[in-house]
């Protein structure tokens, strides 16, 4: 009871930028969360990475120009996806010159942070584009995350149907009549949002955690598509939550008054979900099979 | 219920199909045999809409084929599964029944019913909670053709269901569709490149070779002389102990003319009519 009433009271809960923190990595880790659970099933966990490397490059210029960082993550993110798009099928098979352009990008992106320093004469910047920023992000994104986030469950919401079955087999999509140039375009704009959400929530080092972590373990763990992004979302629910409460406790703990960084701690936890889940589907399987041989 | 009408279709600057033609009625169960890379898929994608013809066309119902007409339902020959795919045999059905549709499906009794008769039809039920990816080439089989049926199309394109089969279950799904063509006066199109475990079953083979097509009745397809006229060169048709083999054709693991004359082996050119 005491523990419960330090905790309601905790000066946690009147910290503007706690909340804004819960706010942040909530609705990035939903999006992504549920949007992972198609990339696992498209097997697109690459095009991920380069969604948010480029991004970064896009984040790293926005602190040349003092603009927020978010635009510089979305619009660069945009610009990859659209080229992804446009080259669609061209790219498979072509994994040298996609290496080559994403390592232009992060070139670009190194030479944009390293100016950053010059400019602004911290290390903050780095810091805060590769690892994100979910204690000193510009308040006024906030609203902006939460509006894309939500309007980006309500795409995926409405070509469920439609984009599960591209998922699976594009060629018998088509022959069912889905519009699966159409669809695929609404997957990536859902895609680069889930991104670049997380890549400004965790940085873009550790945004795949969000994209590919939660959706990995509710794929394992579930048996119905449903039931997997259900699970995914929970998890990516808890471990930002979780995140963000240590994130905050840690300025209590040694070295004092640093405080450990954020995006670490919620990478973490989803590293330990995923664990969580295998021996979950582990135990599942075993408990199956016990069944079965009682059965027959 | 279709009508193929002289249909060309390049792929890659090949010319692939070569003026096909023939006609099916409802309730019809038609064989679709020829050797690997004949066309038979091809044919198939053609009739779906997938490929345009070049020079042609196919009526489905008196009226030109469009994509994702509901009337037509089509078993690809190979769909890949991953084995961690997050879906059970029946959620993999009930896509068959509204997966084109937007938004997110909600639970009705109807459509859960509809499912369930699906499945049941192609005794697929004891395995329908299991996930799809690590069901056995049969078992996805069975589930592939229940996902065609609870549609309820007029018209079942069918691509090589027998190639991931035992005889047994070869035979099995062989009754079960010549049963559904009879009770639902359903239009079947089944490919296969042999035609043994169909012969009791077909009302009709077309048989593919070198683009064109020949289509009647097993007994008047099957013959020496119009395979031969559709290979071009001749080939024989051999009935022994209720089977029919082609000698001769390509798809029979015996020396190629072309081979054999390159071998010094000229008999099948000498014997030309
Ligand atoms: N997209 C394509 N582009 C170019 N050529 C193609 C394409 N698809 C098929 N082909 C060629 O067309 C020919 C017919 O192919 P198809 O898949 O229709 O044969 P099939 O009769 O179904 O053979 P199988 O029994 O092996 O399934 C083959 O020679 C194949 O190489
Ligand atoms: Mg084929």
């Amino acid at each position: 009871m005491m523990y419960l009433d330090a905790f309601v009271h905790s000066p946690f809960w009147h910290s503007p930028q706690v909340w804004h923190a819960l706010f942040i990595t909530t609705s990035a880790g939903v999006v992504s969360a549920v949007v992972g659970v198609f990339i696992v099933l498209r097997g697109q966990s690459f095009a991920g990475h380069i969604l948010t490397d480029v991004g970064a490059t896009g984040a790293s210029a926005s602190f040349l120009f003092s603009i927020n960082s978010w635009y510089g993550f979305l619009s660069f993110g945009l610009l990859a996806g659209a080229g992804m798009e446009a080259l669609g099928k061209r790219t498979r098979g072509r994994d040298t010159a996609t290496g080559l352009v994403l390592s232009f990008f992060m070139g670009l992106g190194a030479l944009f942070l390293f100016l950053d320093t010059r400019v602004s004469n911290t290390a903050d910047v780095t810091m805060s584009v590769l690892f994100g920023s979910v204690f000193t992000a510009d308040p006024n994104t906030t609203p902006w995350l939460i509006g894309t986030s939500a309007a980006t469950l309500l795409v995926v919401a409405a070509i469920y149907r439609p984009l599960l079955i591209c998922s699976i087999d594009a060629e018998w999509a088509q022959a069912r009549g889905i519009p699966v140039r159409w669809v695929g375009l609404l997957f990536m704009l859902a895609f680069v949002v889930a991104a670049e959400d997380s890549a400004l929530a965790m940085g873009a080092l550790l945004s795949t955690a969000f994209l590919m972590g939660p959706a990995a373990a509710g794929v394992r763990i579930a048996h119905r598509i449903g039931a997997a992004i259900g699970i995914s979302a929970l998890l990516a629910v808890m471990a930002a939550w979780l995140g963000v409460g240590l994130a905050y406790a840690s300025y209590n703990w040694p070295p004092a008054g640093r405080g450990y960084p954020c995006s670490f701690l919620i990478a973490d936890i989803l590293f330990m979900e995923y664990l969580g889940a295998g021996m979950a589907a582990r135990w599942r399987a075993h408990i199956r099979r016990l069944g079965g041989k009682r059965c027959t | 219920m279709l009508d193929v009408r002289d249909v060309h279709v390049h792929l890659a600057e090949r010319l692939v199909l070569a003026g096909v033609q023939f006609q099916i009625e409802a309730g019809e169960f038609v064989g679709l045999i020829g050797p690997n890379g004949a066309g038979k898929t091809t044919l198939l994608k053609t009739i779906l809409g997938l490929v345009t013809p070049d020079l042609g066309q196919v009526l489905v119902d008196n009226r030109p084929i469009r994509r994702g007409n509901p009337a037509i339902g089509y078993v690809p020959q190979k769909v890949h599964l991953d084995p961690d795919t997050p879906l059970r045999g029946r959620d993999f059905v009930a896509l068959g029944l509204d997966g084109v549709r937007w938004g997110v499906p909600l639970p009705r009794r109807s459509r859960r019913e509809r499912v369930e008769r699906a499945l049941g039809s192609v005794q697929a039920l004891t395995y329908a909670d299991a996930p799809v990816g690590r069901l056995s080439g049969g078992e996805l089989q069975r589930l592939q053709i229940a996902q065609a049926l609870v549609g309820e199309p007029r018209l079942l394109l069918v691509d090589e269901p027998l190639s991931n089969l035992d005889i047994r279950n070869a035979h099995e799904v062989v009754r079960l569709l010549h049963e559904l063509a009879r009770s639902r006066g359903m239009a079947i199109l089944l490919v296969a490149h042999d035609l043994n475990p169909l012969l009791s079953a077909l009302d009709k083979v077309v048989y593919l070779a070198r683009g064109r097509s020949m289509a009647g009745r097993t007994d008047e397809v099957m013959t020496s002389e119009s395979l031969s006229r559709l290979y071009g060169y001749p080939v024989e048709v051999m009935r022994t102990r209720g089977r029919i083999v082609v000698v001769g054709g390509p798809d029979m693991h015996l020396v190629p003319p072309e081979a054999a004359d390159h071998a010094g082996l000229g008999e099948w050119e000498a014997t030309t009519p």
